[in-house]
């Protein structure tokens, strides 16, 4: 339960600094301190269970199907992480505190950086893997924002965006890493996993496995090649740079590698793969520290140097190896955020980071420059500071390699890099605070720091002193246990007096810092060379690449999607041609058992003249209105099949939709020019036809197998329940509303909505000028024939009665509420048609879309009214009432939902057709419609 | 007696419909198209009568009801189009 507290109390804690903004800095400081002091204490509360090798599981099932669960653990590694994660955290807030002295912004940071913490602990506390990938991801989307903090420059935009590629993109190499190695271990919980150790190595996808959750955790630690998004990301504010990219996240990745440990390590790929990049990374960092000049770069890359540093010694895999690692990561922290916090306060007091015109500020900031000495010569490795210690146990474990090519060349690799490290370390510290006189600062004389800032800066700085002067204490307090996590076994405790006598470390420690003493010496030089170098930006190539990778997609993409909608259907058809018939071609024998009908002559004739229409519309389709009267042909043909094979409501609804649907195709086609020219070749014509051909013959030849074999379908439930279930005789209309109402719920929707994207298009729509015609000379000078507007006139009314009728009987007798709108919408039609546009909206007093969701409200509301009387959604009722005259009568709650489904339907239609018909008028759009 | 009297109703209305596509696939001028369709769909009246009748079934009546009630909506779209160049003004 404690575990679960310490994680969630900096989430929750997060919401107060978001939600007072705008309260002076210091209560900020305080809302924001208070949550992460707590989980620390309670890290230390937990001290004594944990040191005695107890491991705390707190787990609570999520989906277990997919073996997510919330399951956290504490144990050695986790503690140690954890409180450098809350303790580092409470430092740093203080240390904000009078860094956002003055500045609006700090609400926003300390939210941000509590939700950082929130994440951080969630991966050094997760015992599911899957778990902690989440965290994992949070944890680059927060550093994507905190980096991008000042979003006002796009220095710090660009380089947000390339930290978040580059970690988000290992993030999901990661997922796939942790995934096989779930499937390897047969459980993601943490404890089995670390159990498995053997059965995974002998695994044949160990390989591929480690390969993915490598490159996860190296892209974010910053390992060679992929360490460029670290230097960019000092655009943060210091304290993000001081607390993230040196202290905690960067040290996620080879957190997971000390975890994973027992599970992945100690083979001959592990060692392969991880000490060449540790190694590489390593120097590349140190080499190229030295030649920054601003503060916070050099810092930068010597994080990546140091974690070089520690990916190399978890690389060489012994138990002595993975110690040093972990003591050097908790000397790394303690050293490497003072400098930060210091680069912070000189940038704060002199307006500039340029190491070239900072000089001399000794005379100062005597304090600062004390505080500073400690932290840089621990970073130096000079004797008697914890750094000392820490490239001594390196240079110890270097010396213990045993494989032949490694074992000369990891020795004097490392030693070089202490060299440089040296030599940067002493640059940070003598070019800051000595090196003459401060050359065009921005702030001049600068200003001081006050004194209480200092205080984060000192404690820090003290515990570096700790570490360098009782070694044994703080390893066997805190590290030890860890390392004992970490490798899976028990560790005897490290010896730190054998160190200091060891002969080839020493030799080595003393020639890395004479060396890196020379080669400061040797800057001016070195420095000249190195500015007549080309510059190249990191930004620039990333960018460069990332716009290679998405011009490259996009000319796939297109190549295939081009927007021609030949091309889409024929994809279509061909797939749809190979993979069915290739199924289908394992059947012996296509017709069924069931005997062909007999043929009558009216059927024949029907299908025939739909073969020909159809074909007509083939050969008609230059010439866009007669293919649109074949097209007519059709539908009226099917309509009489529908008739021929009594479904009378099938009949009805195709009417009154090819109705509709002629006349909206003749407002679109009156903006097209009369004919379509002459596109395609003879190959095309061939191709084409031949796949309609083979779909077609395929699709005909599947009905014929279906329609001749034996099927017990679902029709005989609705034949045996339509009245007393639904109380309709009418089968399909009851099926309709009240079987699937829920369907027919979904489909009025999507077609309001269809009418409502029309009504968007052509709201401010202007068409281009219509193409010239021969016919236009010869229009007719009346817009508005008498005949047709007195035949509307007299139309109209009966439409609406016969639409009142056919809504009222569609129950138990061909009808519905669908073709009584669509009868209705017709005659509203033949008004605007008859009438014109102006004339016919004076008259419509309805709202169109009101009228839309006026009738998907009624069917849903109707839907529910079943819940007030405790039956599920949509459940209708009726009854038999007889009226005097009329008597007796059923009625049916199925018939409010079909008025439903009529407001809908006469909405929509006219809501396509009166706003395509504006767009068609030859004076141009007008006032809105609907 | 009215055993086979429909069926040489049917055929004459088929007769007539046959006329139809005939001027809808030569039909010189496109109004004659035109006419041609709407001539169809009368034709469609009586073949859904005299159908429903054959078929002794009753509810297919209504179909034809619709056609006559609806079917010259599609022509005066086309032919205002070909009047005036717009369906609605």
């Amino acid at each position: 339960m404690q575990l679960a507290l310490i994680i969630l109390v900096p989430l929750l804690g997060a919401f107060a600094p978001a939600l007072r903004r705008r309260d002076p800095v210091w209560r900020l400081a305080l809302f924001a301190g208070l949550p992460a002091l707590l989980s620390f204490s309670l890290l230390l509360s937990l001290l004594p269970q944990v040191l005695a090798g107890e491991v705390l599981v707190y787990q609570w099932d999520w989906i277990s199907q997919l073996g997510l669960s919330f399951a956290l653990r504490l144990d050695g590694l986790g503690w140690l992480f954890a409180t450098l994660i809350t303790g580092m955290g409470t430092l740093i807030i203080a240390y904000a505190r009078y860094y956002f002295e003055g500045k609006a912004t700090s609400g926003r940071f300390y939210s941000l950086i509590l939700l950082f913490m929130f994440a951080m602990l969630g991966i050094v506390l997760s015992e599911n893997l899957l778990f902690m990938l989440v965290f994992w991801e949070l944890t680059s989307l927060v550093s994507f924002l905190l980096i991008g903090f000042n979003w006002h420059s796009q220095g710090a935009r660009r380089g947000a965006r390339m930290s978040l590629v580059i970690t988000g993109g290992g993030g999901l190499l990661l997922l796939a890493g942790l995934l096989l190695l779930g499937q390897m271990a047969g459980s993601y919980q943490l404890s089995e996993v670390l159990l498995a150790g053997e059965r995974i190595k002998a695994d044949p996808r160990y390989p591929v496995m480690l390969s993915l959750v490598l490159l996860g955790a190296f892209t974010k630690s910053a390992q060679f090649p992929f360490h460029l998004w670290l230097p960019h990301a000092m655009s943060a504010p210091t304290p993000v740079s001081a607390y993230l990219h040196s202290a905690t996240m960067v040290k996620a990745g080879l957190f997971l590698m000390a975890r994973l440990h027992p599970a992945i390590a100690d083979t001959e790929l592990w060692f392969n793969l991880v000490v060449p990049t540790g190694m590489l990374t390593l120097m590349v960092g140190a080499f190229v520290a030295m030649f920054m000049h601003d503060i916070k770069g050099l810092l930068a890359y010597s994080t990546i140097s140091h974690l070089g540093l520690i990916a190399l010694l978890l690389g060489l895999g012994t138990p002595l190896a993975v110690s040093a690692a972990l003591f050097h990561l908790v000397c790394h922290a303690l050293f490497k955020a003072p400098l930060f916090m210091m680069a912070g306060m000189v940038d704060q007091a002199t307006g500039s980071r340029d190491m070239q015109r900072i000089n001399g500020l000794w005379r100062y900031m005597p304090v600062l420059m004390v505080l500073t000495a400690v932290p840089a010569a621990a970073m130096a490795g000079l004797p008697l500071m914890s750094g000392y210690l820490s490239k001594k146990m390196l240079f110890v474990e270097s010396l213990q390699v045993s494989y032949p090519f490694w074992t000369t060349v990891v020795p004097v690799w490392v030693t070089l890099a202490g060299l440089f490290s040296v030599a940067y370390s002493i640059r940070i510290f003598h070019n800051v605070f000595y090196n003459g006189r401060p050359l065009d600062l921005p702030i001049y004389p600068p200003r001081q720091p006050s004194r209480r800032a200092m205080a984060p800066l000192a404690l820090l700085t003290l515990g570096c002193l700790v570490v360098g002067f009782a070694p044994a204490l703080v390893y066997d307090k805190v590290v030890a246990m860890a390392v004992n996590a970490a490798s899976g076994t028990l560790v005897p405790a490290y010896d730190f007096s054998a160190l200091s006598v060891a002969r080839w470390p020493m030799i080595m420690s003393i020639i890395a810092m004479i060396g890196g003493a020379l080669f400061y010496l040797a800057r001016n030089p070195l420095f000249a060379i190195h500015s007549r170098l080309p510059e190249v930006d990191a930004k620039n190539i990333f960018e460069w690449i990332v716009d290679r990778a998405i011009a490259y997609s996009q000319r796939r993409v297109y190549q295939l999607e081009n927007g021609s909608l030949q091309r889409y259907l024929a994809l279509i058809l061909v797939t749809t041609v190979g993979l069915g018939g290739w199924a289908l071609l394992r059947f012996d024998q296509w017709q069924g058992p069931i005997a062909l009908s007999p043929v009558d002559a009216m059927s024949v004739f029907g299908a025939s003249v739909i073969c020909l229409a159809a074909l007509g519309v083939v050969v008609f389709h230059h010439a866009r209105l007669p293919a649109l009267l074949a097209l007519g042909v059709c539908g009226l043909f099917v309509t009489l099949a529908f008739a021929r094979f009594s479904a009378p409501d099938l009949a009805l609804t195709q009417l009154s939709v090819e109705v509709m649907a002629v006349v909206i195709m003749m407002l679109a086609l009156s903006f097209l020019p009369q004919r379509s020219p002459h596109e395609s070749s003879l190959p095309r014509w061939t191709r084409d036809l031949t796949v309609a051909g083979i779909a077609g013959i395929g699709v005909g030849g599947l009905a014929y197998a279906v329609l001749t074999r034996p099927v017990d379908s679902i029709s005989d439930f609705f034949l045996a329940n339509a009245v007393p279930g639904g109380g309709g005789t009418n089968v399909v209309n009851v099926i309709l509303v009240d079987f699937r109402g829920f369907d027919t719920l979904g489909e009025i929707t999507v077609l309001g909505i269809a009418a409502v994207a029309v009504y968007a298009f052509t709201r401010d729509l202007h068409l281009k000028e219509r193409v010239a015609q021969i016919a236009d000379e010869h229009w007719v000078a009346d817009p508005h024939p008498v005949i047709l507007s007195m035949v509307a006139r007299l139309v109209l009314p009966i439409a609406l009665l016969v639409s009142a009728y056919i809504f009222l009987r569609g129950h138990n007798m061909p009808g519905g509420g669908f073709i009584a709108g669509l009868i209705t919408a017709a005659a509203l039609t033949l008004q605007y048609m008859a009438g014109g546009l102006v004339w016919a909206q004076e008259r419509m007093l309805t709202q169109f879309r009101p009228l839309i969701g006026g009738g998907i409200l009624l069917a849903g509301v109707t839907g529910m009214g079943a819940w007030v009387f405790g039956y599920p959604f949509l459940t209708s009722t009726f009854g038999y009432f007889s009226l005097p005259l009329v008597g007796k009568f059923e009625l049916a709650s199925a018939l409010l939902f079909d008025l439903g489904v009529y407001a809908t339907v006469v909405g929509s239609t006219l809501l396509i057709l009166a706003n395509l018909g504006k767009l068609m008028t030859v004076a141009g759009p007008g006032k809105e419609i609907g | 007696m009215i055993a086979w009297v429909i069926p040489i109703a049917l055929g004459l209305f088929s007769l007539g419909m046959l006329f139809c596509l005939y001027r809808l696939a030569v039909g010189p001028d496109i109004i004659d198209r035109v006419l041609a369709l709407d001539t169809l769909m009368i034709n469609g009246i009586a073949v859904i009568v005299l159908a429903d009748i054959q078929m002794a079934l009753g509810i297919i009546f209504e179909a034809a009801l619709l056609i006559a009630l609806m079917g010259f909506i599609g022509t005066v779209a086309m032919t205002k189009y070909l009047l005036r160049g717009d369906v609605i003004e």
